[in-house]
């Protein structure tokens, strides 16, 4: 399980971001990002993890994030771009990382060394 | 890109949102199952007489978006025309082995789970051009899902208007209070898209929220 901090994703581009995830996941690594990605950027995650699914190999990724909180500032309600504050993430492979629970403030996952198939 | 041809194309843009209004493209979202299908089927049968597609108790029946345009709501005060685009179930994950336990064959699972991965890549590629969603959530499982959690997301930071769909409350595990208070920041109205309870509800918020 690697631990990914906010410094060394914010270093990154958007696309940059989401292939390391997808390399790092697909190698059967389970990665706790910091701070999370951007609702967009959990979208192109998703759009390219479809992408790699493999019927006999990668079957997709478990990932939870708790819902982002919005922070509006007077520049930000003028010109109605609201710029999420991400959150802690879990995502592993599919077949490795179940969640088991999930609220608010908690997320419980099971984590397992086999294939759950 | 010149100063001549920016201003034209501002002019344009403007001169089309005046007087060339297009309806508003409403996109149904959701996990697998949740009753999209289903309640875009009643929409249009409701307003068109009509129907979307084909629905079933198999995951990923739906597995490509479909465009229904011009569907005119009429609520009290209200009328409203709408393209209404009926996605794929998103999904994180998919398992042809899942298809599998439900009884089809080898191939036509690895097919089906073929044509679902399209499925939700077209569903994403949607969410850069609508102008509003309808969330559906089955109201008897956990709302706190990703897929729930990242439309919720794109739409708040694009200011995007989002209407919650709380559905299936004619079962009696259902729980619309654990969705609202989940997404206690959105609207939701709970329904049975399938009986057809407290739709006159639902068509009321359409109107409001994305007249």
């Amino acid at each position: 399980m690697d631990l990914i901090s906010e410094h060394k994703l914010a270093e990154m581009a958007p696309i940059e971001k989401v292939k390391f995830i997808i390399g790092e996941v697909k190698k059967g690594k389970i990665l706790v990002l910091e701070k999370g990605l951007s609702p967009s950027e959990e979208a192109s995650l998703i759009e390219m993890t479809m992408t790699m699914i493999d019927p006999d190999g990668f079957s997709g990724i478990e990932m939870e994030s708790y819902p982002a909180e919005n922070s509006s500032s007077i520049f930000e309600k003028i010109f109605k771009k609201k710029r999420p504050r991400t959150r802690l993430t879990l995502i592993g492979p599919a077949n490795h990382l179940k969640t088991l629970r999930k609220d608010k403030n908690l997320i419980s996952a099971l984590v397992s060394s086999s294939n759950n198939q | 890109m010149s100063v001549f041809r920016k201003l034209k194309k501002n002019f344009s843009g403007m001169f089309k949102k005046l007087f060339n209004k297009k309806n508003a493209r409403i996109g149904i979202y959701g996990p697998p199952n949740a009753g999209k299908t289903t309640l875009a089927n009643r929409i249009l049968r409701d307003w068109t007489g009509d129907a979307m597609g084909s629905v079933s108790s198999m995951a990923h029946e739906t597995r490509s978006a479909r465009r229904r345009e011009g569907v005119t709501i009429k609520s009290n005060n209200h009328s409203i025309s709408l393209d209404i685009i009926d996605t794929p179930g998103l999904a994180t994950k998919i398992d042809f082995h899942e298809f599998m336990k439900e009884g089809l064959g080898e191939a036509e699972s690895k097919r089906r789970a073929k044509e679902a991965t399209e499925g939700v890549i077209e569903a994403v590629k949607w969410l850069d051009n609508l102008d509003g969603i309808i969330l559906v959530m089955d109201a008897c499982e956990d709302p706190f899902t990703q897929v729930n959690v990242t439309v919720i997301g794109n739409m708040e930071a694009r200011s995007l208007p989002l209407l919650i769909v709380a559905n299936k409350v004619d079962l009696p595990e259902a729980s619309p209070t654990t969705i609202r208070n989940a997404f206690p920041q959105h609207p939701m109205v709970s329904i049975s898209a399938l009986e057809g309870k407290n739709i006159d509800t639902l068509y009321e918020e359409i109107a409001k929220r994305f007249g």
